[in-house]
């Protein structure tokens, strides 16, 4: 079993096998935690697709399986592990963040407080809002 | 402070969302019902909003405008960094100081009373080009950092202390302008601060750099 720790949140991925290398997982687990999806002419996730390189497809995609860690470092985004390959960490590239903060579109995100209430910055779209942070350290 | 600006500025399309980087889950509570705040205020634990916003230090702070547009990028949010010149004997500080932390204070609310008030015809409120110009630089080692913090406060969540302990010197050591990182993986005194005497070591060491990054704001010390 592994975890993996995505933009989307937090997964468990019970078909998933701890791994220090690979980190291959049901196609239906990779989807909902990263948006890629293998289709006939790759993987994509929304309206983009990446060709696998030729002849090293399984080295990806196996028999309902996509390896996030090969797919991952392919497309040049930081993958970190634990040490027993249980939890992963898959974020986005540098270069991505950067365009993304460049678009001066406010990044969502859903966060609890101490009630367990999620709190989104969509939530409070229409008006004027002071993100700012704090700490007890 | 942000209680009695949003009372003031709250029925004017303003809201506060003060979010707590606090990894141990319990910690910032405490400060919570004293402040007895009437806006969201939710736990990062994993510090998303350093990877999302590049926030590196607290207080920073975003604006964001109805359209859920950036106006100004992380920055220090009306913080004067007194404390760097107190006497660490007698716990006093220079005169000028409270004057200095005032006028930080004062400078940043008016700003953002002036935003309220008058949008992006404000002279705080950044134009596009000018926020881009303010945004955190985003490499790919602060990326990797990041991720390593967010291990490491799973791993510290899940009782597996020395390993998620290890990613996060190792993320500090990757992203060393990060207070969040640092402070939020070293130890407390006996009143809960980061502020032990590594934490003054490290302080010492930017000699004449910010401990808080300048804010372009007119006004602002």
């Amino acid at each position: 079993m592994v975890t993996l720790l995505t933009d989307a949140g937090e997964f468990t991925v019970p078909g998933a096998p701890a791994s220090m290398t690979t980190l291959w997982c049901p196609a239906r687990d990779a989807e909902a935690a990263t948006g890629w999806v293998a289709k006939p002419e790759g993987l994509c996730r929304g309206p983009v697709c990446v060709p696998l390189p030729a002849g090293r497809e399984r080295e990806f995609v196996d028999g309902g399986r996509v390896d996030l860690a090969a797919l991952w470092r392919h497309l040049g985004q930081p993958v970190v592990h634990s040490d027993r390959g249980h939890v992963w960490v898959l974020a986005q590239s540098a270069r991505d963040r950067a365009a993304a903060l460049a678009s001066l579109e406010a990044p969502d995100f859903a966060l609890p407080d101490p009630t367990g209430r999620v709190h989104r910055l969509s939530d409070h779209r229409g008006k004027k809002v002071l993100l700012v942070t704090w700490a007890s350290w | 402070m942000w209680q009695a600006l949003y009372e003031e500025l709250g029925d004017r399309g303003f809201v506060v969302i003060a979010v707590a980087m606090d990894s141990r889950e319990g910690d910032p509570l405490p400060w919570i019902e004293a402040a007895r705040p009437t806006y969201p205020t939710p736990i990062d634990r994993e510090h998303r909003l350093a990877e999302l916003y590049g926030i590196v230090n607290v207080p920073q702070a975003v604006w964001i405008d109805e359209a859920g547009r950036i106006v100004r990028p992380a920055e220090p949010a009306g913080a004067y960094e007194g404390f760097r010149r107190m006497n660490r004997a007698t716990r006093e500080m220079p005169e000028d100081v409270a004057r200095l932390t005032a006028q930080a204070k004062a400078t940043y609310l008016d700003a953002i009373r002036d935003w309220v008030r008058a949008g992006d015809r404000s002279e705080h409120a950044f134009t596009a080009e000018q926020a881009r110009a303010h945004l955190p630089a985003v490499t790919a080692d602060v990326v990797t950092a990041q991720s390593m913090f967010r291990l490491g406060q799973f791993l510290l969540a899940h009782g597996e202390s020395a390993e998620g302990q290890r990613w996060i010197r190792e993320a500090s050591r990757l992203q060393p302008d990060s207070w969040c990182i640092w402070r939020q993986g070293a130890g407390v005194n006996d009143t809960g601060l980061a502020a032990l005497p590594d934490f003054w070591e490290r302080v010492d060491a930017l000699g004449a750099a910010r401990y808080y990054a300048p804010v372009d704001m007119k006004g602002m010390p």
